[in-house]
């Protein structure tokens, strides 16, 4: 069943007051539980659940040619698929238009953040290098895929280990796993995304805040020195999100960041 | 139900309930041979000689009679299209409304995206046929709507409504619960936030022993 109008109307109105259905304030994340080590033949994985909102990522390497105008460079690739099992909205098939948004998001705020370290991912200039590719599967969707999705990517990039390559079969012995982590840098990123509700923004809405929300952000930010960057900026809806607001919510992810990205990097630090 | 002092034994599909030639399958339970196959999840009742399942996971299965919370989908010439939240599509017609409704203008006594309280009198082939014409039914206006597994509905209502009105009394609030697992509670904030979690907790806890006693602690502890 669609969101009924009396939901949509009490969550505007509670909004009002900066109050929220489940006595959170507005930029509250719920709880955040991260694992890792969920596929035993993936090179990395992780599970992420904030509230009831669960998915799953996997990260495979393989050997491939490089696009003739980065040679030197390794690719990445992120796939990503609502299951049926994740909500009654979701269909089997090919991934529609909502997952694809996911991944391409996902995608931009690790791929403009340059946390992975492409150069160090070539084998050979013009022949071949690695290709990452980060798999998301949704297994439980209250709301908030997208966060959910980013930091399950980040958190199983972190984990993975390099496959062993064999450099006389050139060819990749999978199921092997070197003690290599993956080439990071320290722009590690973490997505946070803005719903709109009114004129109000929330963070990390449930399934009946997303569905009342008309428009959202998602703003990858990283912190490598003192500094922190704005990675990457994407907006989703129907409605415009005017200048005021975006400089408030510039500001606002700053302070989320500040309060929920330092305990759950020690979380992933725990799991390497 | 829920005061049986009986544990109710847990069964998963595929699991033999009972060897013997005697006992006969019912609800959701088949025979082969001389056992007795759980073909659903759920709490065996084997009280009796026919044996059955009381389902405790799954979609609405819609039966004539059930009260349940819809939404208006969409309107068409001769009434509502209302989703209910099972396989079927359900329709309420302008006849089965007890008030008078002006032809031209059926929206204005619900739009697309209202939430009605109805009955089911008919099921077809071709869908579920709803009713307004009783006691209680109707457009529900204010509150809001939470949604659960509706193979736990009789645990929320408890034994002739004992659960329910506890939840109610103890919040002060108004709930109607629909057969669908759609249950829809108004009063204060506060009181609609208890009721919301109580509910919540009942669904968790839904096979327990002792559930009116954690229920009431709950209510009473945080009051």
């Amino acid at each position: 069943m669609k969101i009924p109008n009396i939901n949509i109307k009490k969550i505007e109105n509670l909004l009002k007051e900066d109050k929220r259905l489940d006595g959170r304030k507005p930029f509250d994340y719920r709880d955040i539980i991260i694992e890792s080590g969920i596929s035993n033949n993936a090179e990395g994985s992780s599970r992420v659940r904030i509230g009831k909102t669960e998915v799953i990522v996997g990260v495979k390497m393989a050997i491939q040619e490089p696009y003739p105008d980065h040679e030197d460079e390794g690719t990445m690739m992120v796939g990503m698929e609502f299951n049926p099992i994740c909500d009654e909205r979701y269909e089997a098939g090919p991934p529609k238009i909502n997952a694809i948004e996911v991944a391409r998001v996902v995608d931009r705020g690790i791929r403009e953040s340059k946390v992975i370290d492409f150069k160090k991912l070539c084998i050979k200039e013009g022949e071949k290098v690695w290709c990452v590719m980060i798999d998301i599967y949704c297994i439980n969707d209250d709301g908030n895929v997208f966060d959910a999705s980013a930091l399950g990517a980040i958190t199983a990039l972190r984990v993975a280990k390099m496959p062993v390559y064999d450099e006389k079969t050139e060819k990749v012995k999978f199921g092997e796993f070197t003690k290599n982590p993956l080439p990071l840098t320290e722009n590690i990123t973490f997505s946070m995304t803005f719903y709109k509700i009114k004129d109000k923004f929330i963070i990390d809405p449930n399934r009946d805040e997303e569905d009342t929300s008309e428009a959202r952000i998602t703003i990858a930010i990283s912190c490598p020195k003192k500094d922190k960057i704005i990675n990457a900026m994407q907006k989703g809806g129907i409605t415009p999100i005017l200048t005021d607001d975006l400089n408030k919510i510039v500001l606002e992810s700053e302070k989320v960041y500040e309060a929920v990205y330092p305990n759950l990097n020690k979380k992933i630090e725990g799991l390497k | 139900m829920t005061t049986q002092k009986t544990e109710r034994r847990l069964v998963v599909p595929g699991e033999t309930i009972v060897s013997d030639d005697d006992k006969l399958p019912g609800d959701f339970t088949i025979k082969q041979g001389k056992d007795i196959i759980a073909n659903r999840y759920g709490l065996v009742d084997d009280s009796a000689r026919i044996i059955k399942i009381i389902p405790i996971s799954g979609v609405f299965e819609p039966r004539r009679g059930n009260t349940v919370i819809g939404r208006v989908k969409d309107i068409n010439f001769s009434g509502w299209n209302i989703e209910i939240g099972g396989p079927y599509g359900a329709f309420l017609p302008l006849s089965e409304c007890p008030r008078f409704i002006n032809r031209n203008d059926i929206a204005e006594f619900a739009n697309i995206g209202d939430v009605m309280n109805a009955k089911i009198w008919g099921i077809k082939k071709g869908g579920i046929d709803l009713t307004l014409k009783s006691r209680g039914l109707g457009k529900l206006e204010g509150g809001r709507i939470i949604k659960i597994n509706p193979h736990k509905v009789p645990r929320v209502i408890g034994k002739e409504g004992s659960m329910i009105n506890l939840i109610k009394n103890s919040t002060n609030t108004e709930i109607t619960v629909g057969q669908n697992g759609y249950i829809w509670i108004k009063g204060s904030e506060e009181g609609e936030k208890k009721a919301e979690q109580a509910i919540k907790l009942v669904v968790e806890e839904a096979i327990s022993s002792g559930l009116t006693e954690k229920i009431e602690k709950f209510l009473g502890g945080k009051k």
